[in-house]
């Protein structure tokens, strides 16, 4: 008997209340899988959108619900809930009922949306040709985009690392798949989500194996024990480095950065247009919330930031290097917008790097303002069409702004706002992580980043110079007239840039509050 | 000396102040955005919106008014700009006894000349634009004036700046108006880069944008750095305000609608520079070499605007020189110092109403004769536009300084106040601003005689229509009417009891100069003097008939004739120069700059071309290079563990 009771099975508790926008998120996933078994097909874009945006909605709900929290712990120490991580977890949800809004579009494009008819069909075959005649739409992309959504909220959150190791697969599969099933030019989208999907695996498998390592250091995934153990060491710390490494490979590969950068043009490229949008929006609030936490709070101690600080400013140079450069000879809209997301993740490393809270909160003001800009900048290529789909070549793009004045006027103050005039939002963002870094000590990094943006104004204004001062082409591109959901979009995004350019302090309060509760 | 700069938060009725900006730039936007929808009412909407915007002003003068003295200062923190440690830019408002006065000047004057348009614009398609327009400029003009630090007050001053440039070129349609404009826009950019560097130096020394830190700062800056700061501000001043050197735009300026040069280019905008000037008082109180620039510029320009304003037979351009000679007066005045700063601002006041008046009185006559500007081809008008005669005539007695007109109290203290300086600078100070009443009553007269006296000169226009004068519509008479009324009146109101010294006292300090000679003796010269121009003008152009056709004139005339030149110069030496040097410059571009340029551009591509070969499309190398990243990285990292 006292065996039997040594041995009972004590249930632990899980705060259900605390992981509700998570767990909200998850289940309209769930039901979207019903919903794409039951119903009957007509209905089910209809209930599906439906259903995703008010998922969406319910989540950002119970963010809103849970904002007065502290900080807490909840899972067994497996997830964070503080300022940071609601912050952005409320981010991401903004950030995604906007991309719905833009995914879910079928005026553009003939009343069909950007997505193939049937996934499964051979790009050329004739049960293509059937599926599309018969209007059949790929409809479960909505509970996909869902399960990746709960991911993306989970990843920031994860305050031990097999639960990051979780999110990131939950986020991520999603995505490869998505991303394979534009409409138009599918081999060009099959090869991008295959490569995206054989990069993504390898880069998981180094975090997986950097976990490891640093398990085997603290004899714990968990960052808090890991951030004891690097206070106060009692081994070597090769295993520590090593694993940090790996960990950083999966992470940085997540976000972006140079040398781990090379599936983002192809990927962005190749994927249909709204969901490149939302991913490099969404995609990288989460990875960089996931890098934070591993940084400041499992490697925050001030011996270990010693020795990761140089090299990720170091990656941060190479980085915006990298982007910088490599978007100067972009013809492709979408590859440049790629090249700026890297160059704009250098950036953001530089406010990582930095390790203060100021620095923190900086970084949080960046990511939504230059997260809502990229998706309305990728919501007006898909309304610029040829034939054949997108014309995403910037030679077909000339005089664009005489034919079609108000997607080019959008497109100009996002890319205006990209380039870090005054006035926009992101000049803003720009400017606080760049003060941040100076009052951190970092001033070569600032002027490696200045120096970056200089160069960057030359590609983003030359799409501007071509929009506006070039003659239209005879045979140029059509405009499309997007539903109401998208101009909603567009204009959300293009308020949003410029007014938080006039008043940013309204969100630069909140970042900043929510930056210095962190669970460390 | 003032008291030190304290102001109190801006509650209860002072929480509006915010509201009479945001009236007039609301109306702009509904006018701009809404487009031709707004056609139909855009001129009312427009009125509107600056009436609201000049309740809203009263009500906070009765306010100020309720209050004593010392607590006649309100701050209204609107919202923190960039809030990031280490550097902070605010958004805020400043309402003291000065500011008002310019909100009641800017937003008064501002909606009789919106009422004098809905007449005056009736024909123009593009009516609704120019009420936007109008109404944008009087949103800016109002940040100029009520912002509590120099960020806010440089973004009002583009601002009008740019509202300028879209009025002088509102008919763009005319070559000549584009020219303008453009000519505008760049000699102002001249003085807005002053302005800006001002800015920055006042960053760096006082750390902080906003007027209190600057001005209880300023004991403790250097005096070499005030001054510094005192001249790049009046380099500023001196664009917006049409001050020697960058005097040049104005005459051209006139290329606008007559409702806007009445506005911008005589009553408000231009005077934007002694604003400036006295609102910095502090710096200025600290800086005396640079105080004694500005007495210099203003009493060049004074003479300068003089002499152009006898020559030209443009009605338009000749109260144009006026214009620039009378801001003359007060930047001279501005630049005296405590002794000066109220009687600029009161001018400056009395101004905008006779000179306003005069302006729509021009516009009231061109609407007669066919949109003629030539006062050669005008005559006899006094009997066809009798309202309009009433007018301009009491805005004449006032400009020349004819007791009790409003000028004659507002010039004449400018006048002591010069002498009163002491010194040989007084001396002569004093006898350019004597030198200067004469010549105004001479070309002011002349403008009198030549349009309303005499005989009809009157010919055709190009299309053979016949002139036939007459008297304008009500909208455009009832402005004239209020603003003559200004010009009689406002300046005894305003010399009752020192009130006007007394009011503004504590924001710019005032001080009583000494005479060298008495009171009344000055009076009897200043007298004598402006009877001598009105006789001398009356003996050339009232005694004899004015012939229909400019005489060749002496080399004095031919030369005002061309604003003395100043085109001229500035081609010959500005732009001539300029273009020799942009053709050295050039040389040197192409050959150094552009190599170096050329260079890193053929490098960066270069550099961009090769990574590219980098970016093959294929997964293995892509992994590779991964693979290649991560070891590196490992490396890094137990390398630098040390």
């Amino acid at each position: 008997m006292s065996a039997l009771a040594a041995t009972t099975f004590t249930v632990p508790p899980v705060e259900f209340g605390k992981l509700s926008p998570m767990l909200i998120a998850f289940g309209a996933a769930t039901l979207g899988i019903l919903v794409e078994a039951l119903a009957p097909r007509a209905h089910r874009y209809r209930i599906q959108v439906g259903l995703a945006l008010v998922g969406i909605a319910a989540a950002f709900g119970a963010v809103l619900a849970l904002a007065k929290t502290g900080v807490e712990v909840v899972a067994q120490g497996s997830v964070a809930i503080d300022g940071t991580t609601l912050f952005l977890q409320g981010t991401i949800l903004v950030i995604a009922f906007v991309g719905f809004l833009v995914i879910a579009e079928r005026k553009t494009d003939q009343n069909q949306d950007a997505f193939a008819a049937q996934g499964a069909s051979v790009p050329g075959s004739q049960a293509e040709r059937d599926t599309t005649r018969k209007g059949w739409q790929t409809t479960e992309i909505y509970p996909l985009l869902m399960f990746s959504v709960g991911g993306m909220l989970l990843f920031p959150a994860a305050n031990d690392l097999l639960t990051m190791f979780v999110a990131l697969e939950v986020l991520s599969l999603p995505l490869y798949l998505v991303c394979g099933l534009a409409r138009h030019r599918r081999l060009l989208s099959q090869e991008a989500a295959l490569k995206y999907f054989l990069l993504g695996a390898f880069s998981s498998a180094f975090f997986l194996y950097g976990a490891a390592m640093l398990y085997g250091y603290a004899g714990s995934v968990n960052l808090a024990v890991i951030a004891q153990h690097v206070a106060h060491p009692d081994a070597g710390s090769t295993l520590l480095y090593a694993g940090l490494a790996m960990l950083g490979v999966g992470l940085l590969f997540k976000v972006g950065a140079a040398p781990f950068h090379m599936w983002t043009p192809d990927v962005y490229q190749g994927a249909p247009t709204p969901v490149t949008g939302f991913m490099a929006a969404a995609t990288k609030i989460a990875a960089f919330g996931a890098l934070v936490r591993v940084l400041d709070v499992g490697l925050g101690g001030s011996s270990a930031v010693a020795v990761w600080r140089p090299v990720l400013q170091a990656v941060a140079v190479i980085t915006m290097l990298v982007g910088g450069i490599l978007a100067l000879t972009q013809r492709d809209i979408k590859r440049m917008l790629a090249y700026s997301a890297i160059l704009n993740a250098g950036y953001l490393l530089i406010g990582v790097t930095s390790t203060t809270a100021q620095a923190r909160a900086a970084v949080l003001f960046y990511l939504p303002v230059y997260g809502v800009a990229i998706i309305g900048a990728f919501a007006v290529v898909t309304l610029v069409r040829d034939a054949g789909g997108e014309a995403t070549d910037l030679s077909r793009w000339a005089g664009l702004g005489k034919r079609a004045p108000i997607p080019a006027a959008l497109l100009a103050v996002f890319l205006l706002a990209f380039a870090g005039i005054p006035f926009t939002s992101i000049f803003i963002g720009k400017f606080a992580i760049f003060q941040a870094a100076l009052n951190a000590g970092a001033p070569a990094l600032v002027i490696v980043a200045v120096l970056a943006s200089a160069l960057a104004a030359f590609f983003y204004l030359r799409v501007v110079v071509v929009m506006f001062f070039s003659d239209p082409l005879p045979d140029g591109p059509t405009i499309a007239h997007p539903s109401i959901a998208v101009k909603t979009a567009l204009a959300v995004a293009a308020f949003a840039t410029v007014a938080l350019g006039i008043a940013p302090s309204l969100l630069l309060h909140l970042a900043n509050n929510s930056a210095g509760i962190l669970a460390k | 000396m003032p008291s030190s700069y304290a102001p109190l938060a801006a509650t209860g009725t002072f929480a509006l102040i915010a509201w009479v900006i945001a009236i007039p730039l609301a109306g702009a936007a509904i006018l701009l955005l809404g487009g031709r929808r707004t056609n139909r009412f855009g001129h009312l909407l427009g009125c509107a919106a600056s009436v609201g915007s000049f309740v809203l002003g009263a009500v906070l003068f009765f306010a100020l008014l309720g209050k004593p003295g010392d607590q006649r200062s309100y701050d209204q923190h609107v919202y923190t700009w960039v809030p990031v440690p280490g550097f902070s830019a605010d958004a805020g408002f400043h309402l003291d006894q000065l500011s008002i006065i310019f909100v009641l000047l800017i937003t008064g004057v501002g909606s009789l000349i919106h009422i004098y348009s809905v007449g005056y614009m009736a024909h123009d398609e593009q009516r609704r634009k120019f009420f936007a327009y109008l109404n944008l400029f009087l949103a800016a003009m109002l940040v100029l004036v009520l912002a509590d630090n120099y960020l806010l007050l440089y973004a009002g001053w583009e601002g009008v700046g740019l509202a300028s440039y879209l009025l002088i070129g509102f008919w763009q349609h005319k070559p000549s108006a584009a020219v303008a404009a453009k000519k505008a826009f760049i000699v102002n950019r001249v003085g807005d880069v002053g302005l800006s560097l001002a800015v920055m130096l006042m960053y760096t020394t006082f750390g902080s944008f906003a007027f209190g830190p600057v001005f209880n700062g300023v004991s403790g800056a250097k005096t070499g750095t005030l001054t510094a700061i005192g001249l790049l501000l009046l380099l500023g001043a001196c664009g917006k305000s049409a001050q020697f050197p960058l005097q040049s735009w104005l005459g051209d300026a006139m290329e606008g609608p007559t409702p806007v040069s009445a506005l911008i280019h005589a009553a408000t905008m231009v005077t934007a520079g002694v604003y400036l000037i006295v609102r910095s008082n502090a710096i200025f109180d600290a800086a005396p070499n640079a105080r004694l620039v500005v007495t210099i510029v203003g009493a060049v320009t004074l003479m300068l605007g003089a002499i152009i304003g006898c020559a030209k037979d443009d009605i338009k351009k000749a109260l144009a020189g006026s214009t620039m000679s009378q801001i003359g007066y007060m930047v001279l005045a501005a630049g005296l110092g405590p002794i000066g700063y109220v009687f600029a601002i009161m001018h400056l006041v009395t101004h905008g109403f006779f000179k306003a008046g005069l302006f729509l009185g021009a516009g009231s006559v061109m609407h007669g004769m066919n949109d003629d500007v030539n006062m050669r081809h005008y005559g006899a008008l006094r009997k066809f536009m009798p309202w309009t005669y009433v007018t301009f005539g009491l805005g004449y007695l006032a400009i020349i300084g004819c007791p009790p007109f409003s000028g004659y109290w507002s010039k004449d203290k400018i006048i002591e106040a010069a002498f009163s300086q002491g010194g040989t600078s007084g001396w002569i100070l004093g006898c350019t601003t004597l030198l200067g009443a004469l010549i105004t009553a001479f070309y002011m007269t002349r403008v009198m005689l030549m349009t309303f006296f005499g005989q009809k000169r009157w010919v055709a226009d190009e299309q053979g229509h016949e002139p036939h004068p007459h008297e304008s519509p009500w909208v455009m008479v009832v402005p004239m009417a209020v603003l003559a009324v200004g010009s009689v009146a406002a300046g005894a109101l305003f010399s009752y009891h020192s009130a006007f010294v007394n009011w503004l006292e504590p924001v710019t300090g005032h001080s009583d100069g000494r005479l060298p000679f008495s009171d009344a003796l000055l009076q009897v010269i200043t007298l004598a003097v402006v009877a001598l121009g009105v006789a001398y003008a009356w003996s050339l152009y009232g005694r004899q008939e004015v012939p229909a056709q400019a005489p060749a004139g002496a080399f004095a005339t031919r030369a005002a004739r061309r604003d003395l030149y100043g085109d001229a110069f500035n081609e010959l030496v500005f732009m001539r120069t300029g273009q020799y040097l942009t053709r050295v410059l050039v040389y040197f571009d192409l050959k150094g700059v552009d190599g170096a340029v050329n260079g890193i551009a053929a490098g960066l591509g270069g550099s961009s071309g090769r990574l590219r070969r980098l970016q093959t499309g294929f997964v293995r190398s892509y992994a590779l290079s991964m693979f290649g990243g991560a070891t590196l990285l490992i490396a890094a990292l137990l390398l630098v563990r040390g």
